[in-house]
């Protein structure tokens, strides 16, 4: 194509530095908290660590490392991630393939129950008393079960399974299978592009889990990572165990790297799996898009 | 009879209830299968929704529902009269219009400078960076936040001090909490926004933007003329779902940036029903506040949905 003009040579120009300035700034705060997870207390308190680290020390990641909460925190996190994600998956698959059945008659009922929920949600109380009453309260399923199917992930899918060819599920009755073995063998393994990114995106908001974690859970051990870190950040002193010696210079000092360490901990898994979800993501949203 | 309804299942449908249910019983497996989302829509999703009604009571958690006294409309007559109320929907008004405003714009302005950038290495690299933000929670983005926006630590003030400024301690005044909600909100999420557009860009038809450069119209004209027009049904619908959402701009987002400094402009309805009602249990009052919310939020929707029709010819449902 050819490009037109010196005005648009000049708009090129432009654009691309406004681009890469706002690359830059989605970019530099995470730059600048690695610096000052690096960087020396004194150093931070003085306001000196911009983008380099000061005073270079691991000493705010060995505390969080010593620190047993953290881990408990993590190990839930950990754990509600992966059991949930899989509750999710199967709870939303379950409901959305035989619903996208010709065979299953009554599915506009379902599919009203599903898009009433989406319009017209309870207020906080109703579902704070039905997990008290559940006998939910501070334990880990109050964190799993209420979002075990998302409604936006239920059309995602259903609108998968519609598309899927009805050959094969009469292919496979033709062979003598039961409906199970059909789900099972025929069409969970055509599902596994969609599995993959609906996965994603449960896992990430398990990882992320916050809000319920907050409303559910009041036993500080039982606490995910977020609500952990969270307390950290809000908090003016992290009481540093005095008898720890090798943390000595931390104490009545501002925690300000410990902070950021933690940040860093909690982003790293993120970042990590990040190739892997933009892999997934773009895809996500296009069978989402169609639905809509 | 079997034999015809296995192999055209669609056309076997018969009247009478005794049919459905042999219907149902040939194909218990799948309604089986569906069984236990079902339920959980209706335990999860319907059980609260009726469980609202507590809204017209002076609810007691140890008398329950069929215990507690039935008080009307008290609650939303208290709510409209209060000082509080008002002026936290009205918090939650401005934030939601700053939102529609600022933040909904934002991803289609970044989806056409994006769409100018030729160099496709490039223009991958600018994506993967401004998609990011969007996975991080917002216990992390708040952190980071507070972290480089702090008054004497933060990366901010230490830029501000170069030129000569005082450091100003942006979370601590209510002046800045809107605009740090905004901004924050358009920060994480206005790059994984342009997914959608950049998918409707690249769906145009190439043979169109030929055209008009045999017409001698420049890139600009071409945007004007055929990218925007391109776009709009894609930018109508997410408008109204963003309408149909107004008073839920988010409750995390929200709570992890207040303090009691800053919480008098920054507090939404959310907040509010989670400080006075799950921390000060005050439960009638909050779920009155809530079902005046979701209530709102439906009426948005139908508007939207109304308006999609007139519009784009299909509805949002």
């Amino acid at each position: 194509m050819r490009n037109s003009g010196w005005g648009y040579s000049l708009f090129t120009v432009v654009n691309l530095i406004f681009l890469t300035a706002l690359a830059l700034i989605m970019f530099l705060p995470f730059v600048n908290v690695i610096a000052q997870s690096f960087s020396s207390t004194n150093a931070i308190t003085t306001g000196r660590v911009v983008f380099w680290p000061v005073e270079a020390t691991t000493i705010h990641y060995r505390y969080v490392f010593s620190d047993a909460s953290i881990w408990r925190s993590f190990g839930i996190t950990v754990y509600i991630t992966l059991l949930g994600t899989l509750l999710n998956l199967a709870a939303t698959a379950m409901l959305a393939y035989p619903v996208s059945r010709q065979e299953y008659k009554g599915r506009n009922l379902v599919v009203l129950l599903v898009l009433v929920t989406m319009i017209f949600s309870a207020p906080l109380i109703p579902n704070f008393i039905l997990i008290k009453s559940l006998g939910l309260m501070n334990s880990l399923w109050a964190l799993m079960l209420p979002g075990a199917i998302s409604a936006f992930n239920f059309f995602v899918m259903l609108s998968f399974f519609r598309e899927l060819p009805a050959e094969l599920i009469d292919a496979g009755r033709i062979d003598g299978c039961g409906e199970w073995r059909i789900a099972a063998s025929i069409v969970l393994p055509l599902s596994k592009p969609v599995m993959a990114s609906l996965g994603i995106f449960y896992a990430v908001s398990h990882w992320n889990t916050f809000m319920s974690a907050l409303y559910y859970i009041n036993k500080p051990n039982l606490y995910p990572l977020q609500v952990k870190l969270r307390q950290m950040i809000v908090s003016d002193d992290i009481a540093v165990d005095p008898s720890a010696t090798q943390f000595s210079e931390l104490a009545h000092s501002s925690p300000e790297g410990i902070k950021m360490a933690v940040i860093m901990v909690a982003t790293l898994p993120i970042i990590l799996v990040y190739p892997l979800l933009q892999r997934h993501f773009v895809k996500g949203m296009m069978i989402g898009s169609i639905k809509s | 009879m079997a034999v015809k309804a296995e192999a055209a299942p669609v056309r076997a449908r018969r009247s009478g209830s005794a049919g459905i249910g042999r219907w149902i019983w040939k194909y218990r497996a799948l309604y089986l299968m569906s069984l236990p989302g079902i339920v959980f829509f209706l335990v999860f999703k319907y059980i609260p929704l009726a469980g609202s009604v507590i809204a017209f009571q002076n609810y007691n958690i140890f008398s329950g529902i069929a215990g507690s006294e039935w008080v009307g409309l008290e609650h939303f007559r208290t709510m409209f009269a209060h000082y509080d109320f008002l002026r936290i929907l009205n918090n939650t008004l401005l934030i939601g219009l700053y939102d529609v405003v600022f933040a909904f714009p934002a991803p289609i302005v970044l989806a056409l400078l994006l769409n100018e950038v030729r160099k496709v290495v490039y223009k991958r690299l600018l994506q993967t960076v401004v998609y990011m933000p969007h996975f991080l929670s917002w216990v992390i983005v708040s952190g980071i936040a507070i972290g480089i926006f702090s008054p004497s630590t933060g990366a901010v003030n230490h830029l501000l001090g170069w030129f000569g400024i005082e450091p100003i301690y942006f979370l601590g005044e209510e002046s800045y909490i809107r605009s740090i909600l905004i901004g924050s909100g358009i920060w994480r999420d206005s790059g994984y926004g342009t997914i959608i557009y950049l998918a409707a860009i690249a769906g145009i038809n190439p043979e169109l933007y030929e055209a008009a450069e045999v017409d001698g119209a420049n890139r600009w004209r071409q945007t004007l003329a055929i990218t925007l027009p391109a776009l709009l049904p894609t930018i109508t619908i997410l408008f109204l779902l963003h309408i149909g959402r107004f008073l839920d701009f988010g409750f995390e987002r929200v709570l992890v940036f207040l303090n009691p400094l800053n919480v008098a402009k920054g507090e939404i309805l959310d907040t509010y029903i989670y400080q006075q009602g799950l921390l000060q249990q005050q439960y009638s009052y909050t779920t009155a506040m809530g079902l005046f919310k979701s209530v709102i939020g439906l009426v948005l929707v139908l508007i939207g949905n109304f308006l999609s029709k007139k519009t784009t010819g299909s509805g949002l449902y």
